[in-house]
């Protein structure tokens, strides 16, 4: 175990490294800061101090070196545009994010697993057929859009939901959380909503692809003949090899969720990572788009250990460490 | 159980006639076809036997005669698109075949129990064993967890797997495939069934632990009184093992009799090409004799006696249906031209 660790570890270095390299040329090339955060009117001496203030003078591979040098003590550079370590300002945003992201996992777990395993068990029925059509446009039709019409249905027309923000929050851990108050929770739900439509769909179809192929095992059949009741033979020997899929895929969604919840933040103004970086990314905002993109790296690297050492958890078969070391 | 035991418990076994005591099981033309979209596959059709108490009935045919369909008609654990469409499955009298399908849940596992043909695939891989063993006690008797495993060690205990105790803390994948039938063998004897249905049980298994495995059943069976339906292709598994013989022909029952009779003096063509194909230690040196042709498909069988384009015997009588018929006392057949020259 301690060595599979070990072993993880230091892929993960190599990993960030190389990313780090990758992440820094790519934001680069992708135009010049400069010309968008100094006023037009500016003349040469206040664009040459202006550039040597934010460290552009020096050649590309001293850069890196100064933003590796200064990223291994924790710091991820200053903001361009809110003088503020850029870390900060992330990790700043990140609950409302992962907030947003956990409760839509949550919604793809709660909604889709009991809908795949309807559809599984019954492939044939008209509501299985409704769930899996279903599917399919959750599968497709684009995330802005859907979002558009949430609002358009239950905050505009309905009235039910508000559609933008974080509502009211409170603290929970020294951070601000918008589940913990009524208010919040409304706020909450749309977005969650929207973010978790692709994950339902991919939920329902796991698991119904799961269920069809168990339900054919010798063991299940073995634990029929036992004559134990269908509630357990589905709860237990069916549901629990199932969910070793499924946990796996909806775990490593996450970090995508995470990654990609900008879509939904913009539509409903969520203020979230996502927001943050779109808006960094209009003014070229180098620093913080260079720590988020390092964070979002970090963090699927922490959720794929989890993943894996929660799949050995569930699986009884793979034990790190013992095959792997 | 209890009504039988004085009359047959003490009794030499060969002495009993075999009408002494109420069968355990009677099957009477049981037919059992899949409804698939090719067309209506016969796979038991018109099929009948009986399992005494306290004897092994050994079910033989080729692969795909409808050994393992039966097995689950008689358990109750046909699944679409089969269905039983007709006959008696009658358990001490009971017919099966009528029950609800909570009726028939709490025989399963309790008074009827099976055991399947591959050990690496019967029991859950993600569930302990000591799960899998305490749920069926669960199942089928209101008792407290620990009496449960308690029960459950000492069936692994009886089925001769070491240090049960630790072992229940295993997973499957911990254990041999041998040991994995042993588990199963002893999930099986948990609630001392009065039937049990063992499909191939050792076929998976290599031929030490078969051994081990038929002598112990064997063994078990005669200690406790319980009924076994051995299934299989192997006629000398059946040989060393059973007491009476069914044997299974695309779908059909062509031969049935006790194992000495049918095996020393088989009436049925089908019969003698299955004793001929067996190698044995008597003839060694002597060509094994194959059985021509394949078993035909279920789907199209020809008309008449489905046996007819393999059987060395066939001629235009058998163009038509043969019916069971009892040319011996105690020994049915199907077929028109059975091999009953040089009786005595
Ligand atoms: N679910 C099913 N759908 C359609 N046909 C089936 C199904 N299950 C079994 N059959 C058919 O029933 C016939 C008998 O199958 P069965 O498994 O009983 O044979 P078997 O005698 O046990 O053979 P084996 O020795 O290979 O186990 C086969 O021809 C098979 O094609
Ligand atoms: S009925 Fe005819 S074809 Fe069938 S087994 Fe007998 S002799 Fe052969
Ligand atoms: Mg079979």
């Amino acid at each position: 175990m301690t060595v599979y660790l070990i072993r993880r570890l230091m892929q993960s270095v190599l990993v960030v490294w190389v990313m780090s390299l990758i992440v820094f040329l790519g934001v680069f090339a992708i135009g010049d800061p400069v010309e968008i955060l100094i006023a037009p009117d500016a003349d040469q001496i206040e664009r040459e101090r202006a550039i040597i203030a934010l460290g552009l003078d020096k050649p590309l591979w001293e850069q890196y070196f100064i933003f590796v040098q200064n990223a291994l003590r924790g710091d991820l550079g200053r903001s361009f545009v809110f003088n503020e370590p850029a870390l900060r300002l992330i990790l700043q945003r990140m609950p409302a994010t992962l907030e947003l992201a956990i409760t839509a996992t949550l919604f793809a777990v709660v909604i889709g697993i009991p809908l795949g395993l309807l559809a599984g068990l019954k492939p044939n029925a008209w509501y299985s057929r409704t769930i899996m059509a279903g599917s399919i446009l959750g599968f497709s039709l684009p995330s802005f859009w859907v979002g558009l019409m949430l609002i358009m249905v239950f905050a505009v027309q309905l009235g039910w939901l508000p559609s933008t923000g974080r509502g009211e929050t409170a603290m929970l851990g020294g951070i601000q959380w918008s589940f913990l108050t009524v208010n919040g929770l409304r706020h909450l739900v749309m977005p969650a909503l929207n973010l978790s439509f692709f994950k339902v769909s991919l939920a329902i179809r796991l698991t119904r692809s799961g269920v069809r192929e168990t339900i054919l095992q010798d063991y299940v059949k073995f634990a029929r003949a036992k004559g134990l009741s269908p509630t357990r033979v589905i709860g237990v020997h069916v549901l629990k090899n199932i969910m070793i899929p499924v946990v796996t895929v909806m775990g490593l969604e996450l970090g995508s969720t995470i990654a990609f919840a900008v879509v939904t933040e913009s539509v409903f103004a969520w203020p979230g990572m996502g927001k943050l970086i779109i808006d960094s990314i209009y003014v070229l905002d180098r620093p913080v788009i260079v720590a988020y993109l390092m964070i979002i790296v970090f963090m699927f690297i922490i959720i794929n250990l989890v993943v894996d050492l929660t799949y050995s958890f569930l699986d009884p078969r793979v034990r790190l460490g013992e095959s792997k070391a | 159980m209890s009504l039988a035991a004085p009359a047959s418990a003490a009794a030499a076994p060969a002495a009993v006639p075999a009408t002494a005591a109420p069968p355990t099981l009677e099957v009477r033309g049981l037919r059992t076809h899949f409804f698939t979209r090719a067309g209506v596959v016969k796979a038991v059709d018109d099929v009948s036997f009986t399992v005494r108490k306290g004897k092994i009935m050994g079910l033989v045919g080729e692969s795909g005669s409808g050994k393992t369909v039966t097995g689950f008609s008689v358990i109750g654990l046909v699944d679409p698109p089969g269905r039983i469409v007709d006959g008696e499955i009658l358990f001490h009298g009971q017919n099966l075949a009528r029950l609800s399908e909570e009726e028939m849940r709490k025989l399963r596992g309790n008074r009827i129990a099976m055991i399947f043909q591959d050990p690496m695939m019967t029991l859950n891989p993600v569930l302990r064993v000591d799960t899998q063993m305490i749920e069926t006690v669960l199942a089928h008797e209101k008792v407290d967890k620990e009496t449960a495993r308690q029960r459950a060690r000492d069936a692994l205990g009886q089925v001769g797997i070491p240090s049960p105790d630790e072992r229940l803390k295993s997973y499957p994948h911990q254990f041999s495939g041998g040991m994995r039938q042993r588990v199963a063998i002893a999930i099986a004897l948990l609630h001392k069934p009065e039937l049990i249905i063992a499909d191939e049980p050792t076929t998976a298994l290599d031929v030490t632990i078969q051994g081990q495995i038929l002598f112990e059943v064997q063994k078990l069976c005669r200690d406790s009184g319980t009924s076994l339906m051995w299934i299989t292709h192997d006629l000398s598994v059946v040989a060393g093992l059973a007491d009476d013989i069914c044997v299974m022909y695309a779908g059909r029952v062509v031969e049935k009799g006790t194992v000495d009779e049918v095996l020393d003096r088989p009436l049925h063509p089908y019969t003698r090409g299955l004793i001929g194909s067996v190698p044995s230690r008597n003839v060694r040196g002597k060509p094994l004799v194959q059985i021509p042709g394949m078993t035909p498909s279920l789907l199209n069988l020809p008309r008449g006696c489905a046996f007819r384009s393999r059987c060395p015997r066939a001629d235009d009588a058998c163009m038509s249906e043969p019916a069971i018929t009892e040319p011996l006392p105690g020994r049915e057949i199907r077929c028109v031209h059975p091999h009953l020259e040089g009786a005595a």
